[in-house]
């Protein structure tokens, strides 16, 4: 069985705002392929203030389904609506306490029917703009669709770069075998043909080129080197119209908000862990890159 | 209250006579039964009923058919790859849709390395057609791989018939009974089976013990080389304890046959009757006239079923589901799509498998149970209504699929 955090059980044993919402303005519909499940979400909009009234879900759908429709119902109340459009999917996770890699659709599809449902309200058409397949690697939630794309979008050819540039494969190695299939599919395309590169056993951890031995930086130092790098990544951010800024470094934590583009985008999840593991390979040291909204870091009174 | 166990298709408690029968063979019969001296000499022997036991059961026609493997998975793969080995100028398989994993995953291994497999499918109640498998058979085909009876629904396949079929066409046959044995009575020396998995765990014997039956004088190729264990064709040191455990667990099952057949059944019928009288939109999946007499699979139409599972299991009562959510691969189930069930009832199918341990009290805890949690769920469906599903649900409700 799956390993539901307590917040989640709390949402799926006592759901709240289930049912429709009487006198909704704003109706999404969406559902997730990859696995079935289905939700509709009903909000009440103030057509003076934009301030969400009420909301309410129905869903057809698995536990954490359930849950993460309960979860968003309960964040976007009161909200505006351009401040419930920047609520991410990782956001309704968060607020679950976290929800298991393979159930991550559950909380995109609810933001889906969130965006669908503001597009309603708003008389607009609403059109997803992402794909799901089938979960490959499980330590950081990369699906096939993703990997296969990243493979064409950069001409990949190794494992090792499909891991450099998604981070599937980055962890426990036990996908390596789908990642390869997926190589020898893709790369088959263009009549090519998959080599495993590399030797085919990792060197030991001793042999291996060690992260370089930083000398114990100041904290000012180090706060200028976290600087630096974010500086480097800055660029990539920036073609698509994102962008990243440092907000606060408490020893390990390094607190940063994405900002732009960036904001609400699916991949968001993907970039923090791309910036954590340069961070961790410059610094020489593990550090946790945390994801925070400048506006919360403020009401917390960090 | 103690908690209610209905998931005997996955697994099933190891039988306290079953476990007695194991203890020595831990602290105190822990010889190596190749040894010569006593120690492993008892040991030894131990094995040699055990077989008897497993034979008996099966009526297998020669102890020495039975050879002892780790469990259903290593049989299945140990049979299909030793037909493909063994006839290196066959390269075709036939097998179903229907498949366990251990059967089919491989298949689909084996067709990227250049076999061919054929894909038998199912109709809406699960059955196969004769007509089309026997038109598939030739001396292209290395192997026929069916299960005896489905894990999902509990429909039972013409298995001795179509291995009737193949011997005819001079084809092997292989069938996964891992569900079956213990439950069906078994005769192979009257049928023209020749290899035949079963799994331990499945009749309240351990996990980590299972059966390839190969029937004397079928081409065979060991899938472990090494010692001379199991006559050469399984190396490696027999799990001696769990193998008595199996052998007694066998002895038990004949002994039980009848009850599973009456009492046991009787169990299920009265779950599905009471669960069918009260519940609208819920219907029995598979053969219902063709299945075995442990399992109910019950689809409940517009919600899904780890959310049916997860409500269950609060109020102390274990089942399956062929829901998508339910495996880790979040794929929906491949028996249920390929009985062609529509999808919102294919998500809320759960399966209730008994045992000789259940009781009367029991079915009728869950019949109690059963209807609000459904009720439940139905009220956070789009697909329902106030007191039924929504006019043209398909249409009220059509989301946008990402």
């Amino acid at each position: 069985m799956w390993d539901y955090s307590e917040k989640v059980k709390e949402h799926f044993y006592d759901p709240k705002n289930a049912g429709a919402v009487e006198g909704a303005n704003g109706v999404g519909d969406v559902g997730s392929i990859s696995c079935g499940d289905a939700l509709r979400l009903t909000l009440k909009v103030d057509p003076e203030t934009e301030v969400i009234l009420d909301a309410g879900f129905q869903t057809f759908g698995c536990g954490s389904a359930i849950a993460s429709s309960s979860a968003l119902t309960e964040m976007i109340k009161g909200m505006t609506l351009d401040d419930a459009l920047k609520i991410s999917n990782q956001d309704i996770a968060d607020y679950l306490d976290g929800l298991p890699p393979e159930k991550m659709h559950c909380s995109v599809m609810g933001r889906e029917a969130l965006q669908a449902a503001v597009a309603n309200y708003r008389g607009e058409v609403w059109e997803d703009d992402h794909e799901e397949g089938a979960l490959v690697c499980k330590c950081f939630a990369i699906d096939e669709v993703m990997i296969e794309d990243t493979i064409r979008a950069n001409n990949l050819h190794t494992v090792e770069e499909v891991t450099n540039y998604t981070k599937a494969g980055g962890g426990c190695s036990s996908c390596h075998e789908g990642i390869e299939n997926i190589l020898t599919r893709v790369l088959a395309e263009n009549g090519e043909t998959f080599v495993a590169g590399g030797a085919a056993v990792p060197a030991p951890a001793a042999a291996a080129a060690k992260a370089p031995e930083s000398p114990k930086m100041g904290t000012l130092a180090r706060i200028r080197k976290i600087e630096a790098v974010l500086d480097s990544i800055r660029p990539a951010l920036q073609a698509d119209g994102g962008d990243v800024e440092l907000i606060d470094v408490d020893e390990k934590s390094i607190y940063v908000n994405l900002t732009g583009a960036c904001t609400g985008c699916q991949m968001a999840a993907m970039t923090l862990g791309g910036i954590q593991q340069r961070l961790i390979e410059e610094l020489g040291e593990f550090v946790k890159v945390v994801p925070v909204a400048k506006e919360s870091l403020v009401s917390m009174g960090a | 209250m103690s908690d209610i166990y209905l998931d005997n298709n996955a697994t099933t408690m190891v039988d306290p006579a079953v476990f007695e029968e194991m203890k020595p063979y831990f602290c105190e019969q822990f010889g190596n039964p190749s040894s010569l001296h006593n120690f492993g000499n008892k040991v030894g022997f131990a094995l040699k009923k055990a077989r008897k036991q497993v034979q008996d059961l099966l009526g297998a026609e020669h102890d020495s058919e039975i050879i002892f493997t780790s469990c259903g998975t290593e049989s299945d793969s140990t049979a299909i790859l030793s037909a493909l080995k063994a006839q290196p100028e066959r390269k075709e398989i036939i097998t179903t849709v229907v498949e366990h994993p251990a059967v089919l995953t491989l298949c689909e291994h084996l067709e990227t390395e250049g076999y061919t497999v054929h894909w038998l499918e199912v109709d809406s109640k699960g059955r196969l057609d004769l007509d089309k498998y026997k038109s598939l058979l030739s001396d292209k085909v290395a192997i026929v791989s069916v299960m005896w009876a489905n894990n999902e629904s509990g429909t039972l396949f013409p298995v001795e018939e179509m291995a009737q079929m193949a011997a005819e066409a001079g084809v092997m046959f292989h069938t996964d009974a891992v569900q079956a044995v213990g439950k069906v009575p078994i005769n192979l020396k009257e049928s023209a089976i020749s290899m035949l998995s079963l799994s331990g765990h499945k009749l309240h014997a351990p996990k980590g013990i299972g059966v390839l039956y190969l029937r004397r004088g079928v081409r065979y190729r060991p899938l472990l080389r090494g010692g001379h264990q199991e006559r050469g064709r399984r190396a490696g040191t027999e799990n001696a304890a769990a193998i008595v455990g199996l052998g007694k667990a066998c002895e038990m099952a004949a002994e039980h046959m009848e009850f599973e057949n009456t009492q046991v059944k009787a169990m299920r019928d009265r779950l599905e009757e009471g669960l069918l009288a009260v519940i609208p939109n819920c219907f029995p999946t598979g053969d219902p006239d063709n299945r075995l007499p442990n399992t109910a699979s019950i689809a409940f139409e517009y919600i899904e079923g780890e959310a049916i599972l997860l409500l269950l299991n609060k109020v102390g009562i274990a089942a399956s589901s062929g829901s998508a959510c339910t495996s880790g691969s979040l794929e929906p189930s491949h028996v249920m799509r390929a009985m062609g069930i529509p999808y919102t009832a294919a998500h809320g199918t759960v399966r209730f498998s008994f045992s000789r341990y259940n009781t009367m009290e029991e079915v009728e805890r869950v019949i109690e149970e059963v209807p609000g949690i459904v009720a439940k769920l139905r009220k956070l469906s789009p697909y329902w209504g106030e007191n039924g599903p929504v006019e043209n649900p398909g249409e009220a409700f059509a989301p946008v699929y990402a």
